[in-house]
């Protein structure tokens, strides 16, 4: 036991006691404590095990620089949260937290084991190992290195927490909360400015808490900031990244800290737009590097003065400091008039500010110059340390509880950092500090290196009598890297400071190096007898600390995670049973089961009522691009393959889209429906794409041309009507229409009513049948399906879904572009040069169709595949070889793109992309599957209805 | 988020506003069928990919749907200016 | 050389680890190199490497303007995998692969290849077609690439939601198992310290400020920071900075620069025991041997040598990764960067010959260019040495752009590295 809470002192709330657990055992605190807090008020002083070594470690800082004292937090199922740091987390009534990285407890971890061979583990250690023999390394080393990796338990349970996100824009970001940060923000009271103060502590005032002088100041600035109406304020909340053009990412926590989380969100993602920002996000003390000095009760000089002055708790009965800094002095002083026991001072140099002395002596605290710590003693809490002069001379061993190092500032400039500003080095500081900025920012108080904490001295390690290279003296706690480590990688020829910190993993744990950065630069600098600069430092990069995933992905989950677009008539599709598939971001009706069928009973059903009778099929998803203007004509004679001038108004056709690169990117029917109007559809998929193409040739290639674009695919319902008897049924529903196959044949396109909705009834067929795209307006979309539905019922109407659409416009011989293409396919391969207009001298992808190995032979062309065996339907994306006998690697012809069981042909059919296919006419390719081959002959890839009589039924 | 000034709306606003377009100036040839293989190469693929001032096309897809031109510099990502389509290169 | 093995390990320790020495050293640029490399990634410390030790040049020199494997080899998400749609691909990814096994013993420097297993998840009709396409080229390329069920996929990796009603459920699987993950890191240290002791020298902090050719064209050497440098034969391995050193050449490639993000969450106890890939969803992870999840993001959509990206695109990235794996919402990034990726019209590599005599070029690796280390290095190590690419190299020349024969992986499948 040696921590106890001082009465009188710090901001927890005395009348609210608090009880919560850790590791089992029941503790209390008060109402305002860190579970750190509350845990060194009951005397604990062991909190976690360090990451390699095992090492029982206890709490180093008051804040989110903590690197040793992590802690796994357990509110129920779903609710485990591994890596917290004890020292930001705000107990509450029943808080359940336990340690890590230990078996099978705390106190008595066999993992320690590694830490009394730790010298056979030096940075680096497995580049060198675990080689031999060979086989090991799967077997036995692997295994064995990925058991130990970790801290904190992983999670097993889904999260039932939710996430919130927003955006928010203001004229003034402030960072940090500190004295610096709400001065700025009081300036800024009665102006116009929008301004947010973010700080992520529970209350205002960061230094100042720990300060009670500046009490009566922070009551009343936190007082007019509250009242200011143009000051937002966000506690619990922390700017984690700066991002490009004053974009800053911030995390406010809102349940986290309550017993009673509620059911609102966990946590929330603030995405601010800053016109400035102000970073105050103050300055982190560093660590002295001496043996000993991760010993639990050696901690940070400003972490037990904020324990002791904020929260209450003084977590020595006799304590010392270390120090290479006058703010350590300081420190102590408060703490030794708050009634603390300071046993001494000790104090790396050899003279200091007779202030300090005078106030040392008035508070009878011994102090010790020029003189250093060399050894801890105590496992799992100090109980003594040991002192020798730095030459070496007058060892004398004090006794204490605690051991507090003041070894000079670190500016926090991560935010900064992340900004790209630039940094500078300040020698007097030993750090770096903000020099030009690039964005509109500025950094103001301890973040820019303007601090009356006094000044130092900069050590790299403290002297010591002992060999340093056999002593541990940590550097990064959390990764246990030491300074001997350091040492070792610049021996090993490591000297930049990246180099080092892969090398080592100096500043690479949870903690990102916040105590670690800077003591690993000097003492590399040191090592490598170059200037501090010369090493460099290591880039910060985001976040400032950890981000829960939850919280970046916001609401962002489950149905909201992309959203499914759906057509007006898929409710009618779910209620009748649909199964569905995902095509983009739709959702398609794929079949239609009757009764207990699977998909290939049902498919071969919707197939053959197509064939002969009728069927109905949602066909809105498809892409639709309203194309007018005087030179529409002209427009999409340039943008797709085919010829448009000619075509008649009331005439479709065929349209032929590729790339500039000349490879197929899309296709689609296009309707003309006035001179100077087309109704253009695209591939469900493309529909997005193949806009943005049009509107970019149109704006910036061919300004010149009249002609607008608006996507219609959300404005129209399409149903298709495909069968012999698709006439039949809608004819009693249309009266304004010529359904007559003389006034209405095959890729025409007819202005009407259906039901007395206005439709554009286009006659056209992805079957091979007689069939209608009847287009209405999507709020009509489902009542005119119900209606046609209803009407087709005297004539057998199926309703039908993408899978039967492919069986069927596979029977014909009619290619999905993305499916029976890939990007690398031109027209002439597809075999469809047909819609190439010959005479037109430009179109886009044109030129390319002249490159050399696009006119070169033995490219891929698509045909068709009946099997030997019709039974034998064959694995879409199966390989295709002339030799199924040759060895592996084999040389392949090319693979399968479409296969199905044809129900009207009663046998399997296939199309395939075969190298020189249209030359392999008739010949027998073979299909190596595992286990057999199948064989089979190239064909046309037109398998049903050569002739396309039906077609004009 | 980059934050992009429309020049046909004159207001900047976030890059999820905005679909990138590839390096600007890059006209398609009057008559592409003049062209040998390798300058129908370099019209198609190569790019200047500079760094420092790129000029490049940005379109305007969740507001104006407008192309537009810019120059940015690719080690900072700062943009210099933004100008309509058809204005002559900055 | 000391050599790195457990002996020397304990021998060093009991001497307090003293006496080990530099893994390479600082070179000074020396007038004249039979071969210089512009690069010091993981591509071009390895091309240093094989040409000293297979090829038989090594007077060579490996210039880098900044600190080894600074660039993508230290920022990539190390993943491994040779499972290839098209035979130049698969040829040339599985050469890749056939080389990290072994390399650690090779280079006597543990590499930590990983063969974990490499998934990649199928979630809707055009995946599973476009995956069965793959597995099935690859088994005839004799390349190892399996199809799972979700269950068996849920099997393999217990993290996984094959919850069927998910936004885009897992309709299965293809998995690679000899692919898997490596220590990027120690690819650059373990290829630099074994190309140091065969006498290649290795010089940092010395960028290249021009590329020299004599009067019929030819090469005659670099200009740099410390000096000009001469040397017949110069290959360029430089990944996001490409176009630039191709520029001092007096070459214009078809080449574009983009910022790519990565992301760690801090480190857990194992769970996640392989590498998935989601293209649809656009997310994949791995655990590293430290115990961070390790996640790709995909690019931002500008050209950038900034090194920084955006946060939505972290933000879509993280939450594609609960949606496939929900139990990870509540863990934490602990860490993100960017690096820069060069970038081809078919997103295939450029590796073999330039226009210019004596200048070589690897470059266009996109996101992937991890996996091929070796083999990229090894390829383009005998293009130099032979002044002609080696078969498995010679479909990925910058011809393909002229000519049309395009080697595309993306657009075959929609499939990122």
């Amino acid at each position: 036991m040696s921590g106890y809470r001082m009465e009188g002192a710090g901001r927890p709330d005395r009348s609210q006691p608090v009880r919560f657990s850790f590791d089992g055992e029941s503790y209390q605190g008060y109402a305002g404590d860190t579970l750190a807090s509350a845990l060194l008020a009951q005397g604990v002083t062991l909190f976690g095990r360090s990451f390699k070594y095992h090492r029982p470690r206890g709490v180093l800082g008051a804040g989110v620089e903590e690197p040793n004292a992590l802690v796994s937090v357990i509110r129920g199922p779903g609710r485990f949260t591994p890596n917290v740091r004890a020292t930001s987390v705000e107990i509450y009534e029943g808080l359940e937290a336990v340690s890590q990285n230990r078996w099978p407890s705390l106190k008595t971890d066999v993992g320690s084991i590694t830490d009394r061979l730790g010298m056979f583990f030096p940075a680096g250690f497995y580049n060198k190992t675990f080689m031999w023999p060979r086989s090991f390394w799967e077997k036995v080393y692997e295994p064995a290195i990925r058991r130990v990796a970790g801290l904190g338990d992983a999670p097993t349970e889904i999260d039932p927490d939710r996430y919130a996100a927003t955006y928010a824009h203001c004229d003034l970001l402030i960072v940090g909360a500190g004295p610096a940060g709400i001065d700025a923000a009081l300036e800024a009271t009665g102006t116009r400015k929008r301004v947010i103060l973010i700080d992520e502590q529970n209350e205002l005032g960061g230094g100042a808490l720990s300060d009670p002088a500046l009490n009566p100041w922070l009551e009343a600035s936190v007082r007019d900031l509250r009242a200011a109406p143009n000051v937002q304020i966000l506690t619990r909340c922390t700017a984690f990244g700066f991002y490009h053009d004053n974009f800053v990412g911030a995390v406010e926590r809102l349940t986290e800290h309550r017993a009673d989380i509620g059911d609102g969100p966990r946590e929330k993602l603030w995405r601010i737009r800053a016109g400035e920002v102000v970073l105050a996000q103050g300055a982190i003390e560093r660590p002295l590097v001496f043996e000993g000095n991760d010993t639990p009760g050696v901690m940070l000089a400003s972490a037990a003065r904020a324990w002791l002055l904020r929260y209450g708790v003084a977590v020595g009965r006799k304590v010392v400091l270390m120090a290479s800094h006058d703010s350590g002095w300081r420190d102590v002083f408060a703490m030794a008039k708050a009634g603390m026991s300071v046993a001494a001072i000790v104090d790396v140099r050899g003279t200091v500010d007779q202030a300090l002395l005078d106030s040392a002596a008035q508070l009878g605290i011994t102090v010790h110059l020029g003189s250093s710590v060399i050894g801890v003693s105590g496992r799992h809490a100090v109980s003594g340390i040991e002192v020798a002069a730095n030459d070496g001379g007058n060892r004398r061993k004090i006794a204490c509880d605690a051991l507090l190092m003041a070894g000079g500032w670190t500016p926090t400039i991560h935010l900064w950092s992340h900004s790209k500003g630039t940094i500078a080095w300040r020698d007097d500081l030993g750090a770096y500090v903000p020099d030009k900025p690039n964005e509109n920012v500025r950094c103001v108080g301890a973040c820019a290196g303007k601090w009356d904490f006094g000044s130092g001295v900069v050590v790299p390690a403290l002297p010591t009598p002992r060999d340093p290279t056999r002593i541990k003296a940590f550097v990064d706690f959390q990764n246990d890297v030491t300074a001997k480590d350091i040492g070792l990688a610049v021996r090993e020829g490591f000297r930049s400071i990246e180099h080092v910190k892969r090398y080592t993993t100096n500043g690479m744990a949870t903690d990102q190096g916040k105590t670690s950065n800077l003591n690993g630069l000097q003492l590399a600098s040191t090592a490598l007898g170059r200037a501090v600069t010369e090493v460099g430092l290591t880039t910060f990069r985001p976040p400032y600390t950890p981000q829960t995933f939850g919280a970046l992905a916001g609401r962002a989950k489950d149905a909201l995670f992309q959203p499914t677009r759906k057509t007006a008539i898929d409710g009618w599709a779910e209620e009748n049973g649909a199964v569905y598939e995902p095509v983009a971001q739709w959702r398609r009706a794929r079949y239609f089961p009757r009764g207990s069928e699977d998909m290939h009973a049902a498919v071969n059903r919707e197939c053959l009522a197509v064939r002969e009778g009728v069927g109905i099929f949602d066909a809105s998803t498809l892409g639709k691009i309203e194309v007018v203007g005087p030179d529409a004509a002209e427009f999409l004679n340039r943008m797709y393959t085919n010829p448009w001038k000619q075509l008649q108004p009331g005439r479709c056709r065929y349209g032929l889209l590729l790339k500039e690169d000349g490879f197929i990117t899309d296709d689609g029917v296009a309707g003309r429906i006035t001179d100077d109007r087309f109704h253009v559809t695209t591939t469900t998929g493309g529909a997005a794409r193949v806009l943005n193409m049009m509107e970019d040739y149109l704006q910036t290639e061919w300004p010149d041309l009249d002609v607008w674009l608006t996507s219609t695919t959300e404005q129209w319902s399409v149903i298709a009507l495909q069968g012999p008897r698709a006439r039949d049924v809608i004819a009693p529903l249309v009266d304004d229409i010529d359904l007559s196959a003389e006034a209405f044949p095959h890729m025409a396109v007819r202005l009407g009513h259906i039901c007395g909705v206005p439709t554009r009834l286009f006659r056209v067929s992805f079957t091979g049948e007689l069939g209608f795209e009847i287009n209405v307006p999507a709020q009509y979309g489902r009542a005119i399906w119900e209606r046609v539905f209803e009407a087709g019922r005297p004539h057998g109407i199926t309703p039908y879904g993408t899978e039967t659409m492919h069986v069927l416009r596979a029977e014909k011989g009619y290619i999905i572009v993305g499916q029976d293409t890939d990007g690398t396919v031109t027209p002439m391969d597809a075999g469809i040069d047909w819609a190439i207009g010959k005479k037109k001298p430009d179109f886009v992808g044109k030129r390319s169709l002249s490159r050399p190995d696009i006119v070169a032979p033995g490219r891929k062309h698509l045909v068709g595949l009946l099997t030997e065996d019709p039974d034998v339907v064959l694995d879409e994306g199966a390989q295709i070889v002339a030799d199924p006998s040759q060895a592996v690697p084999m040389t392949m012809l090319g693979h399968v793109t479409s296969s199905y069981w044809s129900a009207s042909l009663g046998r399997s059919i296939a199309m395939a992309l075969v190298a020189g296919g249209h030359e392999r006419m008739g010949e027998t390719l073979h299909i190596p599957m595992p286990g057999t081959t199948h064989r089979a002959v190239v064909t046309g890839t037109i398998f049903f209805d050569p002739e396309g009589s039906r077609l004009n039924g | 988020m980059l934050l992009i000034h429309c020049p046909y709306c004159d207001e900047k606003r976030p890059e999820i506003e905005f679909a990138y377009g590839g390096e600007a100036h890059i006209a398609r040839p009057h008559d592409p069928s003049t062209l040998n293989d390798e300058e129908w190469e370099g019209h198609l693929f190569i790019r200047s990919n500079p760094r420092g001032r790129h000029h490049e096309r940005w379109r305007h897809i969740h507001g104006c749907g407008r192309f537009f031109n810019a120059v940015r510099d690719t080690v900072t990502d700062k943009f210099e200016t933004t100008y309509k389509a058809g204005e002559p290169r900055r | 050389m000391t050599r790195f093995n457990a002996f020397n390990l304990f021998a060093k320790a009991l001497g307090g680890h003293k006496s080990w020495p530099e893994q390479w050293p600082d070179a000074r640029p020396k007038p004249f190199y039979d071969a210089i490399i512009v690069g010091g990634g993981g591509h071009g410390l390895g091309a240093a490497y094989y040409l000293a030790k297979k090829y038989g040049i090594r007077n060579v020199a490996v210039i880098e303007k900044g600190w080894l494997g600074g660039g993508n080899t230290g920022r990539n998400t190390t993943i491994i995998r040779s499972n290839y749609l098209y035979d130049e691909s698969a040829h040339l990814y599985d050469h890749a692969v056939k080389l990290w096994d072994g390399l650690s013993q090779e280079l006597n420097y543990n590499t930590m290849y990983s063969k974990r297993g490499v998934m990649m998840l199928a979630h809707n009709v055009h995946d599973v077609q476009s995956f069965k396409r793959h597995i099935h080229a690859n088994r005839l390329n004799g390349v190892d690439n399996e199809w799972l069920t979700p269950e068996e996929a849920k099997a393999y990796c217990p993290p996984l939601s094959i919850d069927p009603g998910a936004r885009y459920p897992v309709l299965g699987a293809a998995l690679q198992r000899r692919g898997g993950t490596a220590r990027h890191d120690t690819v650059a240290w373990g290829y630099a310290r074994a190309a140091a002791a065969l006498g290649v020298d290795i010089i940092q902090n010395c960028a290249v400020t021009g590329i020299r050719r004599g009067p019929s064209g030819a090469i005659e050497g670099v200009e740099t920071e410390r000096g000009f440098i001469a040397a017949p034969k110069v290959g360029v391995s430089a990944a996001g900075n490409s176009s630039v050193i191709m520029q001092m050449a007096g070459l214009q490639f078809p080449l574009e620069s983009y910022p790519l993000q990565a992301l760690v969450s801090e480190p857990i106890k194992p769970v996640f025991p392989c590498v998935v890939m989601s293209n649809t969803v656009h997310a994949y992870m791995s655990q590293s041997d430290k115990g961070e999840l390790v996640i790709g993001a995909g690019t931002d959509q500008y050209v950038s040598y900034s090194q920084r990206g955006a946060l939505h695109i972290i933000e879509h990235t993280v939450a594609a990764i609960c949606e496939i794996f929900p139990i990870f919402r509540r863990m934490r990034m602990l860490r993100s960067w960017g690096g820069v990726v060069d970038v081809t019209p078919d997103r295939s590599p450029i590796l073999g010959k330039t226009p210019v005599p004596g200048l070589y070029v690897n470059c266009g690796w996109g996101t992937g260019g991890f996996k091929a280390t070796p083999g990229a290095a090894d390829l383009l190590a005998y293009t130099i040495a032979r002044d002609e690419p080696h078969p498995i190299n010679a479909p990925f020349n910058l011809d393909r752009f002229r000519n049309g024969r395009l080697i595309d992986e993306a657009a075959a499948a929609a499939v990122a590295h």
